[in-house]
């Protein structure tokens, strides 16, 4: 008996040679536990060499193999064949983001945004390491952890139509991760961030559509790390206006 | 900004742009849409309601009479129509306040479900508590 196949459509775009990106179809083997990232690598090894497209640990944790899946975001290490039983899986590149190559796109912006809000434990002055670690304690550690859980894989930009419309805007993940280091006990960056967050391509360009969150494979919830900043930005404007001499 | 990054050569890289339907693409983006648009009919309902107040100002017959021209098919659409976009603007509303404000009680944060349901009760409440306010007023 012939082995069962799926229809791959995936996107082709080659620099220098195509004007505009086309679909492309290949027929690959239908296999119950396969992944349409299992599928793009058997047309990578199997049919056609040519074909790029990013990942890495298979496992849905580095965040490099995100695509768009007949439409939706996906991480394809964990979007699997049987999910589509019986439908063409059209395989495209992220939306809202340059195309470099076929699958492949540009995540500079992302990145760069992913520094700007400085992304990390900003110290006044840092601590020699012979005084030993910076403490937390769980419940402290429970304010920000959900958001810890980000791997920058650049779906939630994809779900966004504001980025996509406007690509200064700041974005998702990086204003979630803004967020998860404000809220973080050990840190004392928050001045610099609201700064950047307050700006005019900051949280107030957000409009709440909140797909970012539903596509967020690692259940970060970026929609809402946006809105309390918005509320946090909000109260630092009326302690600012009630009290001139305050804390800054 | 300037990573160590190697960054493409922009001249090659395809810039897609986005479909002006794009809010047809997908059923979340037309809800989003439509609870925009809901504003739109929020506001005109109030200039009227705000209108019919000052018709009040000008004695019983202006205010019949802008009554009267109000119970028209057109405005009686109307104001269904606003209705419906006030209720659906007010769910959504409430569905997003436990998001933007977590609720604590002790160590743990309330469940979104329970924030939204107890909103909506206390609105219906106010709501109910209203209504019976005016048809005693009326009666
Ligand atoms: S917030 Fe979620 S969807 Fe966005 S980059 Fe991080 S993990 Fe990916
Ligand atoms: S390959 Fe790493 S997340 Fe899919």
């Amino acid at each position: 008996m012939a082995e069962p196949t799926v229809t791959l459509k995936v996107t082709r775009y080659r620099p220098g040679k195509d004007s505009a990106p086309t679909l492309q179809s290949y027929s690959v083997p239908y296999r119950q536990d396969w992944v349409v990232l299992d599928a793009l690598n058997h047309i990578k090894d199997q049919i056609d060499g040519t074909l790029s497209y990013r990942w890495s640990c298979r496992m849905g944790v580095c965040g490099s193999c995100g695509m768009m899946v007949n439409g939706v975001p996906k991480l394809t290490c964990a979007a699997f064949l049987r999910d589509y039983h019986g439908q063409e899986i059209r395989v495209e590149p992220l939306v809202n983001f340059p195309i470099i190559r076929d699958l492949v796109i540009d995540m500079n912006d992302f990145m760069d945004k992913l520094k700007s809000v400085k992304s990390w434990l900003v110290r006044k002055v840092e601590k020699p390491v012979t005084e030993g670690e910076y403490r937390q304690t769980p419940a402290e550690l429970e304010k920000f952890h959900q958001f810890t859980q980000c791997i920058n894989c650049m779906l939630c930009y994809a779900a966004c139509p504001v980025y996509g419309l406007e690509p200064e805007f700041l974005g998702p993940a990086a204003i979630a991760l803004a967020y998860r280091y404000n809220m973080d006990s050990r840190d004392q960056g928050r001045d610099q961030r609201q700064e950047l967050l307050g700006s005019h391509h900051g949280v107030w360009e957000c409009t709440f559509v909140g797909e970012c969150s539903e596509v967020c494979p690692k259940h970060v919830d970026p929609a809402a790390a946006i809105q309390r900043s918005k509320v946090d930005l909000a109260k630092d404007w009326f302690k600012s206006m009630l009290l001139p001499w305050g804390t800054r | 900004m300037n990573g160590t990054a190697v960054r493409p050569d922009k001249s090659k890289l395809y810039y897609p742009k986005m479909p002006r339907t794009w809010w047809l693409q997908k059923p979340a983006y037309l809800l989003f849409m439509l609870r925009e648009l809901s504003s739109v009919f929020i506001a005109i309902f109030l200039i009227v309601f705000l209108v019919q107040i000052y018709q009040l100002t000008k004695g019983p017959e202006a205010y019949a009479a802008f009554v009267q021209k109000l119970s028209s098919p057109g405005w009686i659409l109307f104001h269904i129509v606003a209705l419906l976009f006030a209720v659906y603007h007010s769910v959504t509303w409430f569905e997003s306040t436990a998001v933007v404000m977590p609720i604590k009680l002790g160590e743990r944060e309330l469940p979104r479900q329970l924030v939204f349901a107890v909103n909506i009760g206390a609105w219906i409440a106010v709501s109910a508590a209203i209504l019976i306010l005016f048809l005693a007023l009326r009666s």
